[in-house]
């Protein structure tokens, strides 16, 4: 056996210099939205799916439901709740516009007017919110009293032959009829209008005002060509935080309203609540969704306003 | 300066002032600006020429005083009718509309239906034909401010305001926009009132500039006047850099002032003394750095009569490529400052060697000695308090 000789181990190959890429840092952005996702998937994605397997159930309370895909629940309860539909939709557009027309002076005000103010002011816009919105909503139940200070002066002025006539107000009442609950909606949501409003307008450069006027715009033309295009934002996001919630509110028309009244947030409470028919309130639910979803992307498609933002 | 013989579309402010409060922004001032010309009101920020500017495009109401375009008084006009336009700080652009609604927008609102030609016109002259379509914020900030004037002239105003329409720009493309204003200037012929605080812009621009300091006029002239012959401290020192020696007057002789500083003696034009020279009184002798010769005390025998003579040693050096610059300490003054050539260098001129300044007594100025030494020096930020 020939003797080996055994060369000296060669020198042991230096380590690679290039190392994979760290795989932890690459994942933190996932880790980090980790608690949102959670949230979102127990709070929203499953009480969605469970709703919508609720609204093609079929069965009654006593017997237990079962998931039979039975759309026709839709059809019977679009075909049977159609005027409440409507007239929520109704409602919350009033309580919109009248939510813009109040809020854009006093927002504007907040931003170009206010001065030492403003602060203060704009605490006095939160400040109903430091109540309960039952509490507020039941103060005007107080206000629209029969035979109130209120009531009294507008019949004394003749403003509710007016509204009657116009179906808003029944006789000498206002509360149980449409523009009560109109008049709840637009004070409860008036502050969702006022603030986007406010912050779209107070992000105006004021020398863009001083620039119309040099530019021979008159204060109108300058507000019409100027300020009001650049607060769009503003107005397209007021307006949508006000009428999304709007028209699915029940409590306004609960408290303020009659059974004339009665918006689709009621009939979907009193299905789910007293009725217990839950198939047909998810299938409403799901309705009203997609409706809102519907209008919503047609307003901002509409607008025009992804220029701006 | 344009001559024109019609000075109907003359600035005139006549006693002009603003208050605000107890704060006196602008103290009453008179200021005629001749049809044509290009204006500058130049002055550190607080000094009350942002205001004057804003006065006469009608955005500030004037306390005192009026504000004539040509014969008609504009002074209680909004500026909406007022034949005025203005070029903003940061140009102020309508971020919602195109170049093209941006341009068009002064004539739409004077009711003209057709202004494509106008419009495209405009933008050819600043060279922004293309761009008509984009929006505001998609231009370089060079492209935005040619904007800002295209939208101002293409109105025809009777007077253009700039308010310190570079100042966000970097410093070539702002040499290039001073050429270009002033290009555009030339061409429309239109009245330019433009307020900065660069008082090398004012001098490339304007052929008149006034140097304003705390609410009030401080002198007016042609750029080169107020660099040769300044008349106050502030402008001396405000404009380029002077050297201020303080003297006393020894002797006058004829149309000469004679004075003493520091052992030195010194030759002043009587016609370039703005304070009263009375014999024994103080008067601040100026000069230019750059006017100043510097020579090794060796050779001082090789100095020609007759030039201003101070002695001095070489405190510190610096070189800075076209020139050298060097603080001298001498009896006459602490530090003065010489900036000389680099044509041929002596080796011997370094720091803590003995040295002759001499120059020509025809660029000595004279100032009166009771204002403040310091006054308009660049480290010093004017203090706004002191104006009221």
């Amino acid at each position: 056996m020939a003797a080996v000789t055994r060369a000296p181990a060669p020198p042991a190959p230096a380590a690679p210099q290039q190392k994979p890429p760290r795989k932890r840092g690459r994942l933190t952005p996932y880790w980090l939205l980790l608690p949102g996702i959670l949230w979102l998937v127990v709070f929203f994605a499953l009480p969605m799916i469970y709703q919508a397997s609720t609204s093609v159930q079929t069965g009654s309370l006593e017997e237990g439901y079962k998931v039979t895909w039975h759309f026709v629940t839709y059809w019977d309860a679009l075909s049977e709740y159609w005027p409440q539909f409507v007239r929520s939709v109704l409602y919350a557009a009033s309580a919109t516009i009248l939510c813009l027309l109040l809020g854009y002076p006093l927002a504007y005000l907040l931003a170009f007017r206010a001065g030492r103010w403003r602060n203060l002011l704009l605490i006095l816009v939160i400040a109903p919110f430091f109540t309960s919105f039952l509490i507020r909503t039941l103060a005007w139940k107080t206000i629209l009293a029969d035979g109130g200070p209120l009531v009294g002066a507008l019949n004394a002025l003749h403003v509710l032959d007016v509204t009657s006539w116009l179906g808003w107000t029944s006789g000498d009442r206002v509360l149980a009829t449409p523009l009560a609950v109109v008049c709840g909606l637009t004070y409860n949501f008036l502050p969702f209008m006022i603030l986007p409003l406010y912050t779209s307008l107070e992000r105006i450069d004021a020398r863009l005002h001083e620039a119309a006027g040099d530019l021979y715009a008159r204060p109108v033309t300058t507000f019409r060509k100027v300020t009001f295009p650049l607060s769009m934002p503003g107005v397209v996001s007021g307006t949508l935080l006000t009428f999304i919630p709007a028209a699915g509110d029940y409590v306004n028309a609960d408290l303020l309203g009659s059974t004339d009244t009665r918006m689709v947030g009621n009939v979907i409470q009193t299905q789910f609540l007293r009725i217990l028919d839950y198939p047909t309130a998810a299938a409403l639910s799901f309705i009203l969704m997609a409706a809102i979803l519907a209008m919503v992307t047609v307003y901002i498609r509409r607008s025009g306003t992804e220029d701006l933002v | 300066m344009k001559t024109t013989n019609d000075n109907g579309g003359d600035v005139r402010l006549t006693q002009i002032g603003k208050t605000y409060g107890s704060f006196t922004a602008v103290h009453p001032l008179d200021l005629t600006v001749p049809q044509g010309s290009f204006f500058a009101l130049l002055g550190a920020s607080g000094c009350g020429k942002t205001t004057t500017l804003r006065m006469i495009a009608g955005l500030e109401e004037p306390t005192q005083g009026t504000v004539h375009l040509g014969d008609q008084d504009v002074t209680h006009l909004p500026p909406y009718k007022r034949p005025v336009n203005t070029v903003f700080q940061s140009y102020a652009l309508f971020p919602h509309l195109d170049i093209f609604e941006n341009v068009a927008f002064g004539l739409r609102r004077r009711g003209i239906k057709s202004v494509k030609k106008q419009v495209e016109e405009m933008l050819d002259l600043v060279q922004l034909g293309e761009q008509a379509r984009k929006k505001p914020h998609q231009l370089s900030g060079g492209q935005q401010q040619r904007v800002a004037v295209a939208r101002a002239l293409i109105n025809h105003p009777k007077v253009l305001l700039l308010d310190e329409p570079l100042g966000a720009l970097d410093l070539k493309l702002r040499r290039q926009m001073q050429l270009e204003l002033k290009r555009i200037q030339t061409e429309v012929g239109i009245t330019f009132i433009h307020v900065t605080h660069d008082q090398e812009e004012a001098m490339t621009m304007a052929d008149t500039v006034a140097v304003m300091n705390a609410g009030r006029v401080e002198q007016l002239g042609s750029p080169t006047d107020l660099y040769e012959n300044p008349k106050t401290t502030f402008v001396a020192n405000f404009l380029g850099t002077s050297n201020l020696i303080e003297a006393e007057v020894d002797t006058r002789s004829g149309d000469e002032i004679v004075l003493k500083a520091g052992g030195c003696k010194l030759s002043l034009p009587q016609a370039r003394c703005s304070a009263p020279a009375t014999n024994g009184g103080k008067v601040l002798v100026g000069v230019r750095p750059e006017k100043i010769s510097l020579t090794h005390a060796d050779d001082a025998g090789e100095i020609p009569e007759g030039r201003n003579r101070v002695t001095g040693r070489i405190a510190d050096s610096s070189f800075i490529g076209v020139s050298t610059q060097y603080v001298i300490d001498s009896p006459a003054c602490p530090e003065l400052e010489v900036y000389a050539q680099n044509i041929d260098r002596d080796a011997r001129l370094v720091p803590g060697a003995e040295v002759v300044l001499h120059w020509n007594p025809a660029h000595t100025f004279g100032l009166d000695a009771a204002q403040d030494i310091d006054a308009g020096v660049e480290t010093v930020e004017p203090d706004e308090g002191v104006a009221a």
